[in-house]
């Protein structure tokens, strides 16, 4: 993409221009806007370092919950959401790369499935999180009967994470130069093999890319785990057994725990250094391997 | 084709079949949890009932779900009137006006407050806005708090997409512009933004779309009040919160409410996203 090449022609052709009057209340007023925008980003960085940083220990990662919270440590909390990122990925992932070989690689035989797939997607990725908690509780809790459990929590974060995943590696398979795919033909290459021998490899860096996004949004979420995979701050024996994610702590901690504040705040800490690592991540790897294609939003 | 291309062949169509099923069972699941509820309470009694107490034990059960209709509708567009102009301006002067350099860092420290998780948003608005708002008027767990928190929240998503649609505007739209003498200022507001019109309303839908199903910030710094605010210093429920709050204990036709909710809140979120396709002739994801 030429994005970045018109970005700054853009940007050098309108700052060249002599300034009108009054321009320079526009120019103020914008980098004021701008300025009010850092400040409230560290302002959240502040008031968490300053709450939590000086509860964020090694005790504080690895113990177990004390007083529902107010004492102890975070460590069953970790696990069980380790647990639900497991089961979420394991579900996902094969489903999603699944259907986005075939969205990007069989278009011309499976058509019609692909645009039915496709629209299901669509759909999918604009469902507000709150009625995925409404789903999962129904099919996974009661209908399936897994009741509250990490298991019921991982396949509803599966179903909301899926539309995202497949359509971070369809971009990264159609990226792949259409040429490796005439010379395997050329080479009489069968299917199965120009998939996994070239076009999986070729596409690596781009699904890593997907998968951290996917992690992301799969930590970050809250309000369906709330109904789905529950609150219990006990260390998780099994798939079956309540597990309470970091995201619904920090909920509970700050909403129903009187005097849990502190170590909310330590807990977001943990959370949002997680989460801008592997933004960061991310970023790298698609600017260097899908060109700056942008995954998120 | 050999017979393991075509074993790879069903086992990629069965998993694609999964992707596109869901989208019907996730519907299907929700209209059979809102049909007992449809039947034996009503449309109607939803908007008009007085009150919301659904699991009276008495035979007068309540439904009146209005004051939460009122309360998501009211944070949504609060917060939509704020992000909009704010949005865009941050937009504009990542794109038009900061130095390369600076614009760069500040694009990044979008990106990071995009990637923010929503609890920690309503964490920090419980601590640290929630206490400034009560200093102006008790209790700070009001409509004023979650729209200012909301409006936090949603700002980088509408300033990403706004500046991705601003710079979709072609190099010599804005060379012919400047060449005819126009100021900076009077090229954005007459050029580059009309020009990209569909892509800014786009990012001022999908924004909506974002505020009205966003649930943790609201549950968080509303209060939860099911009753009709009278000013922004009033606590509110929205309909999102009250899933969220009453969904693990709910039972028969209180639980079946709770699904009307939802497939209320996915049918509006849904028309949004929609005419924002349609605006966009089908880009949003490009």
């Amino acid at each position: 993409m030429s994005e970045g090449g018109t970005h700054t022609d853009a940007r050098l052709v309108l700052a060249r221009l002599p300034r009108g009057r009054g321009e320079w209340v526009v120019s103020w007023l914008l980098a004021g806007t701008a300025a009010s925008v850092v400040s409230v980003f560290l302002c959240i960085l502040a008031s968490l370092l300053h709450r939590g940083m000086s509860g964020l220990t090694l005790d504080f990662l690895l113990g177990v919950v004390r007083d529902a919270g107010r004492s102890g440590g975070i460590g069953p909390i970790i696990v069980s959401t380790l647990w639900i990122l497991g089961v979420c990925l394991l579900a996902a992932l094969p489903v999603g790369l699944g259907t986005a070989i075939l969205l990007a690689e069989f278009s011309a035989s499976d058509g019609m499935l692909g645009k039915v797939v496709r629209i299901s997607l669509d759909v999918l990725a604009g469902v507000p999180s709150i009625v995925f908690a409404l789903f999962g509780n129904a099919f996974f809790c009661i209908y399936l009967g897994f009741g509250f459990s990490i298991l019921a929590g991982g396949m509803t974060l599966a179903c909301m994470v899926l539309p995202f995943w497949i359509r971070a590696a369809e971009l990264s398979l159609r990226a792949v130069p259409n040429d490796y795919r005439l010379a395997a033909a050329a080479l009489g290459m069968s299917r199965h093999r120009l998939i996994t021998r070239i076009l999986l490899p070729t596409a690596a860096p781009g699904l890593l890319a997907g998968l951290v996004l996917v992690v992301g949004r799969a930590l970050s979420e809250t309000a369906p785990l709330l109904l789905t995979s529950g609150y219990v701050t006990r260390m998780p024996g099994s798939v079956y057994d309540s597990g309470r994610s970091l995201a619904v702590h920090i909920y509970d901690l700050s909403m129903n725990v009187p005097g849990g504040e502190a170590n909310a705040a330590s807990a977001s800490l943990v959370l949002v250094v997680l989460l801008v690592v592997l933004n960061s991540g991310m970023t790298w790897l698609s600017e260097r391997f899908l060109h700056g294609r942008v995954l998120q939003v | 084709m050999t017979t393991v291309d075509r074993i790879l062949l069903w086992v990629i169509r069965a998993l694609a079949a999964v992707s596109g099923v869901l989208v019907l069972l996730v519907s299907g699941f929700l209209i059979l949890g809102a049909i007992p509820a449809l039947r034996h309470v009503g449309a109607t009694r939803f908007l008009l009932d007085p009150s919301w107490h659904p699991a009276d034990p008495s035979t007068r059960a309540t439904f009146g779900m209005l004051p939460m209709i009122v309360g998501s509708l009211a944070a949504t567009l609060g917060a939509i009137v704020l992000v909009g102009p704010i949005g865009l301006a941050s937009a504009i002067y990542c794109r038009f006006y900061a130095p390369a350099a600076v614009a760069r860092w500040y694009r990044r420290i979008i990106e990071l407050l995009a990637g923010i998780p929503s609890v920690v948003y309503g964490f920090w608005g419980l601590v640290f806005l929630v206490p400034l708002v009560m200093r102006l008027r008790p209790p700070g767990q009001c409509l004023l708090s979650g729209i200012l928190i909301l409006t936090f929240m949603i700002l980088p998503t509408m300033s990403l997409i706004a500046d991705a649609a601003l710079g979709t505007v072609p190099a010599e739209i804005l060379r012919g512009a400047a060449a005819l003498g126009l100021g900076r200022w009077t090229i954005v507001r007459r050029v580059a933004m009309p020009a990209c019109r569909s892509g800014l309303c786009t990012a001022l839908i999908l924004s909506t779309g974002r505020a009205i199903g966003e649930t943790m910030v609201v549950l968080m710094v509303c209060g939860n009040v099911a009753r009709m605010p009278r000013s922004v210093m009033d606590p509110v429920r929205t309909l999102t919160a009250n899933i969220a709050l009453e969904l693990a204990y709910a039972q028969g036709d209180h639980r079946s409410a709770l699904f009307v909710t939802g497939g209320l809140l996915l049918v509006l979120v849904l028309a949004l996203v929609l005419s924002a396709e349609l605006i966009s002739g089908g880009r949003i994801h490009e």
